[in-house]
């Protein structure tokens, strides 16, 4: 008779265990779980100004990849390698890469009005979509992208340059992030993992 | 494909491998490679790269560089900080004895500064580097496509 109740017993205990380790367990998987939305953090909502000065928002690009990077025509290095990677990337994606939209969200609206932006993006690519718009509108679209941006400290009239972080985002086709590529991304690395989530 | 591609093509085929043949430079111990920029579409300051070598047991140091198609040419590197990349102007680059200096896309370049007109793809246009060692050496660089992530030579 004892036998049994201390196998209840143990069975009990056992069962609390489990329901310990199965609490435990949900709570490192919450953590990482909201690591994970720490980057799934990474966009959201934007209003910007079009290389042909309309008014655009997240929504108009829906349906597809989006390739984002945070530049400035200005940008003599950084930005033309960035830009020429993701180029070359859709180029080898071939018909494939329709499916993607590359965007420049410029973060030195100040110089790159629509107008200026028109001319650069086409020299990349005929589908490179240029957006700016006001200070606000862009520090916005910065912000959900935690992409930072300043002007060089001491940068005095028409000639300064701007920091700026160097990574190329792709979001998926509801505008939600997948992944990122680094300043040292070649074409070949940027559309094998574009083709994963095609 | 029609004529003029076909003649294009004919004409790259043609060029290509003198633009190549020609596109080396030597200067004392100095072998300068593949000067290159990108084209703009408007007169945004532009970067150049180019490999240099050094065949010497002397080191030696870019100084400095000039061309008649910018009004300032000033030598460039690239800081990363947290993901964000800072360029800044430096006094000069190093070409170590036995080795090279790379001037590349996020790296060390030259910046081209007040462009008198905008580089289109294929132009090539003069540069001269300014060396602690060599002295001057006049060098071309070949205009590659906006989004040229190397040179295609
Ligand atoms: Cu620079």
């Amino acid at each position: 008779m004892s036998s049994v109740w201390t196998r209840r017993a143990l069975i009990a205990v056992l069962l609390a265990a489990l329901v310990l380790c199965g609490i435990l367990l949900f709570k490192l998987y919450e953590r990482y779980a909201g690591e994970d939305s720490g980057s799934a953090d990474i966009g959201g909502p934007f209003e910007l100004v079009n290389q042909d000065g309309k008014t655009v928002t997240e929504a108009d690009f829906k349906g597809k990849l989006l390739l984002i990077y945070f530049g400035y025509t200005y940008c003599p290095d950084a930005c033309p390698t960035a830009l020429g990677v993701m180029a070359a990337a859709l180029g080898k994606l071939d018909v494939a890469g329709e499916r993607v939209t590359p965007i420049l969200i410029s973060i030195d609206p100040a110089r790159d009005t629509p107008e200026a932006l028109k001319d650069y993006v086409a020299a990349f690519h005929p589908r490179l979509v240029g957006l700016t718009g006001s200070e606000e509108q862009v520090a916005k679209a910065a912000k959900a992208y935690r992409a930072f941006y300043q002007k060089q400290p001491g940068a005095t009239g028409e000639g300064y340059l701007m920091d700026h972080s160097t990574l190329i985002y792709l979001m998926d086709a509801e505008g939600k992030f997948l992944t990122y590529f680094g300043p040292q991304a070649t074409p070949d690395e940027v559309a094998e993992a574009i083709r994963r989530y095609l | 494909m029609n004529r003029r591609h076909l003649l294009l093509i004919a004409a790259a085929c043609t060029l290509a491998p003198l633009a190549a043949a020609a596109h080396e430079f030597k200067a004392g111990d100095l072998v300068i490679h593949h000067p290159w920029a990108r084209a703009g579409a408007q007169t945004r300051p532009g970067a150049g790269y180019v490999v240099i070598e050094n065949h010497g047991a002397a080191a030696d140091r870019l100084t400095g560089a000039e061309s008649r198609i910018a009004e300032m040419v000033e030598l460039h590197t690239h800081v990363m900080e947290n993901g964000v990349a800072k360029m800044t102007q430096v006094e000069a680059i190093d070409v170590p004895a036995g080795g090279k200096a790379e001037l590349k896309p996020h790296g060390f370049h030259l910046m081209l500064m007040g462009l008198k007109q905008p580089l289109a793809e294929g132009d090539t246009f003069p540069v001269t580097l300014v060396f602690e060692r060599a002295g001057k050496v006049e060098v071309t660089f070949v205009t590659e496509a906006a989004g040229a992530t190397e040179s295609a030579h």
